[in-house]
């Protein structure tokens, strides 16, 4: 079970509180205004920054002080999730050893993750020789590959279609479900919570509130929620 | 790439033979003196020949490096013999106390007498203004500061023939000497750091005079075939360099100094000079100078500071030289 | 808290507690720097027994060393903008040749570069033989101007390679946007070009500065008399002629005091604006697209590079005479000098990386790498001398310290194109590469390396480049065997042999450019987009 226990982040006078707990194997959206703190929830889960007080655990391991790399997490941000300079297959290697010193087991590992996104054949290329979803498969496949239990997608697929859009998340959704992980999700789309979220975190007014069923809160958005959704 | 190996060899080579076990002896010296170009490859050659020993040159900018080298490295020097001062140094560099007599009487062929016991000449040279056979030079300060010729010169300051001209015009004019520059001013296009410089420019046409030595002409003549280039004679006189060696003091190898300093003043050493270092031997070789210096002017009067006058004299004259130029 | 235009907060300025590059190479490197600018004042000190008082004539020197520095600097730069603007977004055949060209006057040592000049601005020059033709009077290159004159022909190249590659770190999609916007060139100067401008600006206006301090022979040669004396030169005076040492090592620190303070304000205004991405990226500019404008920049292009190409066509000219008959010594001299300079370059390019995560999030620490242009050459060099003598013969380590001391002289250049280019990395790239675990060796294989190579290829071949040229310390310590070329090339002119000195000369620019060249290139080629 992933907890926040009185957290606090504070960043100058903006300040974050969360006091809540997601279940493993949970798919969680994290949704709310513009600037109101998704992406701060999800960057002090992936320890990209300090919490000014509580604390954070997994498991029931406090995991606070621990540094990114050694979370439970694998994380997708809103872009940059490929290195374009390195191939398909070093990207996704880097998954499984930061130092790209693979064995011939982990090679083989790499292709399967491959052959799981669709990407079997694109192995070779760099990330910029392709299309916009197949990047998106791509990044995917190293979390595949990197075997955390916790995910976190900061919007890696805002830039992308609808349908593509859709595709992903179905993927991302097929995905969690195969590793059992625990899914947290920034999205701006109450369409894309519902599709693959059942449960909702809401951001709003500097407080995240604990996970809720998402029809229901969508169905019956509070007053902040609402003027976001616009309807 | 052949270079690059040729080159890694020859590195290697030297290295090697430096290794080997036989008696060394450091010498002190400007740069143009180890220069390939200069007489010290073939001094080496001459004197390893005869002394059984490995004659190990040290080049340290030009003479007044030289002698800062020497006095930054103190008692604890390497050298055996510092080899480059001219008469504007020997004063400072005597009163470090790191030489020792040398102990050498001979006769030199110079147009001053010597008596020095402690540093010994083997070159020297009138400075004097060089520049084309059909340029028509005056033969005084006074006129030349009168005339429309532009000059490139050397500064005092950091260069040997900067300061020689400085001295030039201080025995000539004395007293006078600060009206001389302010008529000669004008006729300064720019002042450089050195002697390559200057004589760079001069040959580019940047002036009509260089400042250079009597024996310039003789370089341009004998290498060139060219005997377009001229030392103007003047009037007052020329002012010399004599540029000498001294043995050091706490030397480890004593007598192969003195062994070098006696070689100093043989034909060996002395008939490399002329064309190697385009300057007087100080004492001329038994087969006479090269043909071609028998071309070049012969000063009615040579001018000389004795080394105390020199020191004495030498900051008042360059603050008249700098007061007239910088105006 | 500073926002993104996207809404987004820097999240940078989050990251404390777990530094995946460590900081002891860049903290090392920084100590060694120290040790290698400081401890030589301090050996001339001590061995002087205590400062020296500045005599009168000091005091002049210094005024004109900052006159001359000053003007240098503004003038450079001011000329660099529109000529770096002109570049940047006009693409025509040989603009990269050109480009690599421009680079060469600030390579060639100080004296072929000079001579080079004057075959076009001096007495004789092609300048003053035009004028005559037109019956006009002769124009005279010695003074301050002739001073400024040639540092501009040196720092221009430098001041707009800078320049240009702060306007290609602009998104192309800016541009693109104040074409919608129907912006006019005006505009576009005020809302895109010059908030990166003054960024740009005071770091190369500062670097340029930091060079022009220490100049000896050009102020000297160029400024027609004792008027032009620069700090540098009563330098080797108090050394040299007066044996005053504490003089020296006082007159040395003046230098390094001015450096630090035009670094102060310059690092503090110049903004972290990245020169950043691709070299070689021509923006298209919808709102340059006028016949005026593009006359106006293909005659600065041309007025540029006949100013900079004329006195290297001059250099060639001279060269290829003496070219024929080069004494073999000249070859074993350009080996040498190839060895320095590659050894600089490494050594250059470590020091650069190392300091650079350092100032990540230390910026300061870029002062420290323009102490090395900044402080006398002569008192570095004697100063070494004085700690090296008592263990080992100085001829021996001449070498050594040749490459040693043009690393160091090379660094501001190295750091200032590094250091922004490394910081958009750790800014795009820094955060996935932290959640996967690439810390230390496999940051820097997997990530920093490949994403600085074009940065890192115009370094190393400016470094090399510069190492090739530099006569530096060498001429203190050298004895037969390793002259580098610079100093065989002052050897030869020191024999009267000018023509063949012209044609080392010659050799010395055809390596240091294809030096420069090769790692320019290497770093280009294949560099991931």
């Amino acid at each position: 079970m992933l907890r926040f226990e009185d957290v606090q982040i504070t960043q100058g006078d903006f300040t974050l509180r969360a006091d809540l707990s997601v279940d493993p194997g949970a798919r969680v959206a994290v949704i709310g205004p513009s600037g109101a703190g998704k992406s701060t929830l999800l960057n002090a889960v992936a320890g990209f920054l300090d919490i000014a007080a509580g604390r954070i655990s997994w498991d029931g391991g406090d995991i606070t002080a621990t540094p990114p790399a050694a979370r439970p997490v694998a994380m997708l941000f809103q872009d940059n999730n490929l290195f374009p300079h390195l191939t398909v297959a070093q990207n996704i290697g880097l998954g499984l050893r930061p130092d790209l010193r693979l064995s011939t087991d982990q090679r083989v590992l790499v292709d399967g993750a491959l052959d799981r996104v669709g990407l079997g054949a694109l192995g070779d290329r760099r990330p910029g020789q392709l299309s916009g979803g197949q990047q998106g498969r791509a990044a995917l496949a190293r979390v595949l590959i990197q075997r955390k239990p916790i995910v976190l997608l900061d919007e890696p697929f805002a830039a992308l279609g609808p349908a593509l859009k859709t595709e992903m998340l179905d993927l991302v959704a097929e995905l969690a479900s195969e590793t059992g992980a625990t899914l947290l999700m920034v999205s701006h789309d109450p369409a894309d919570a519902r599709r693959i979220c059942p449960q909702t975190i809401l951001v709003d007014e500097g407080r995240a509130a604990p996970p809720t069923d998402t029809a229901h809160l969508l169905d019956n958005p509070p007053p902040g929620l609402r003027a976001y959704l616009g309807n | 790439m052949r270079h690059l190996i040729l080159a890694t060899g020859l590195i290697a080579t030297a290295t090697a033979a430096a290794a080997q076990d036989r008696p060394v002896l450091t010498v002190y010296t400007y740069d143009s003196f180890v220069s390939d170009w200069g007489p010290g490859p073939a001094v080496e050659k001459a004197f390893e020949a005869e002394c059984a020993c490995d004659l190990q040159f040290v080049g340290a900018g030009d003479g007044a490096a030289l002698l800062s080298r020497l006095r930054l490295e103190g008692d604890r020097t390497e050298a055996d013999i510092v080899l480059g001062l001219d008469t504007n140094l020997t004063a400072a560099a005597r009163e470090t106390g790191l030489f020792a007599p040398h102990g050498i009487t001979a006769e030199f062929d110079m147009p001053v007498d010597w008596a020095d016991d402690t540093f010994l000449p083997f070159d020297w040279g009138y400075f004097a203004f060089i520049t084309g056979k059909d340029t028509d030079a005056p033969g005084d300060f006074r006129a030349l500061g009168d005339s429309d010729l532009s000059i490139v010169i050397q500064d005092p300051r950091s260069s040997t023939p900067g300061l020689g001209l400085v001295m030039w015009v201080k025995s000539a004019y004395g007293d006078q000497a600060g009206a001389i520059w302010d008529g000669l001013a004008d006729n300064i296009v720019t002042v450089t750091p050195g002697w390559s410089e200057a004589y760079g420019l001069f040959l580019e046409g940047e002036a009509d005079m260089v400042l250079s030595y009597t024996t310039s002409p003789a370089y341009h003549l004998i290498a060139e075939d060219d005997a377009g280039k001229m030392a103007v004679q003047m009037d007052e006189g020329h002012y010399m360099q004599v540029e000498v060696a001294g043995k050091l003091a706490g030397s480890d190898q004593p007598e192969l100094a003195d062994q070098f300093l006696a070689f100093m003043l043989t034909d060996a050493f002395q008939s490399v000079i002329p064309t190697t270092n385009w300057m007087y031997p100080a004492k001329t070789p038994a087969d006479g100078l090269p043909e071609g210096f028998e071309t070049l002017i012969a000063p009615d009067k040579a001018l000389l500071f004795d080394p105390e006058q020199a020191r004495a004299l030498r900051d008042a004259a360059i603050a008249e030289w700098q007061a007239a130029l910088a105006r | 808290m500073r926002r993104l235009p996207n809404g987004k907060r820097r999240w940078r300025a989050r990251v404390t507690r777990h530094a995946p590059l460590p900081a002891w190479p860049g903290l090392l490197a920084g100590l060694f720097l120290c040790a290698l600018i400081l401890g030589p004042l301090a050996a001339v000190t001590w061995r002087a027994g205590g400062g020296g008082w500045p005599v009168a004539a000091d005091w002049a020197a210094l005024r004109f060393t900052v006159l001359q520095a000053v003007l240098s600097a503004l003038i450079s730069v001011a000329l660099a903008v529109p000529v770096a603007r002109a570049l940047a977004r006009r693409r025509f055949p040989g603009r990269g040749p050109l480009i690599t060209l421009l680079g060469a006057p600030f390579i060639l040592p100080v004296i072929v570069a000079v001579l080079g000049l004057l075959a076009v601005f001096g007495r004789g020059g092609v300048l003053n033989d035009l004028l005559l033709w037109l019956g006009l009077p002769r124009v005279q290159i010695y003074g301050l101007h002739g001073v400024v004159l040639a540092h501009v022909f040196f720092n221009l190249p430098l001041a707009t390679r800078m320049i240009l590659q702060g306007w290609q770190a602009i998104p192309a999609e800016r541009f693109r946007l104040a074409a919608s916007l129907g912006m006019s060139p005006g505009t576009v100067l005020r809302v895109l070009e010059w908030p990166m401008l003054r960024g740009v600006l005071p770091g190369a206006a500062l670097i340029i500065f930091a060079l022009c301090l220490s100049s000896f022979a050009v102020a000297l040669t160029l400024g027609g008399g004792p008027r032009a004396t620069t700090l540098e030169l009563a330098i080797y005076q108090a050394f040299h002629f007066d044996f005053d040492l504490g003089r020296a090592a006082v007159l040395a620190v003046m230098q390094l005091a001015l450096v630090v303070a035009a670094a102060a304000p310059a690092l503090r205004w110049g903004a972290a604006t990245g020169f950043g991405a691709g070299l070689d990226r021509v923006q298209r500019r919808w709102e340059a697209e006028t016949p005026l404008l593009r006359a106006q920049d293909a005659a600065l292009i041309a007025l540029v590079a006949l100013f900079l190409l004329t006195p290297l066509a001059a250099v060639v000219w001279r060269g290829l005479a003496g070219v024929a008959d080069m004494p073999a010594q000249v070859w074993r001299a350009a080996a040498v000098s190839l060895g320095v300079s590659l050894a600089a370059t490494v050594l250059c390019l470590a020091l650069a990386l190392a300091l650079a995560v350092l100032a990540l999030r230390r910026p300061w620490i870029e002062a420290l790498g323009l102490m090395g242009i900044a402080v006398s050459p002569l008192v570095i060099g004697t100063g070494l001398f004085l700690i090296v003598n008592p263990w080992a013969d100085p001829a021996r380590l001449a070498l050594a310290v040749t490459a040693l001391v043009n690393a160091v002289m090379a660094l501001p250049f190295a750091l200032r194109m590094i250091l922004p280019r490394l910081r958009e990395v750790e800014d795009s790239h820094g955060r996935l590469a932290t959640s996967l675990g690439m810390t230390g060796a496999a940051r820097l294989r997997w990530l920093i390396l490949p994403r600085l190579r074009p940065v890192l290829g115009f370094s190393a071949g400016l470094t090399a480049a510069l190492a090739m040229g530099d006569l530096g310390v060498i001429a203190l310590f050298a004895d037969m065997e390793n002259a580098t070329l610079p100093l065989q090339i002052l050897r030869l002119m020191g024999a009267y042999r000018m023509e063949q000195a012209a044609g080392a000369g010659l050799l010395l620019l055809i390596l240091s450019l294809a030096l420069f060249w090769a790692f320019d290139r290497g770093g280009r080629d294949n560099a991931a987009v």
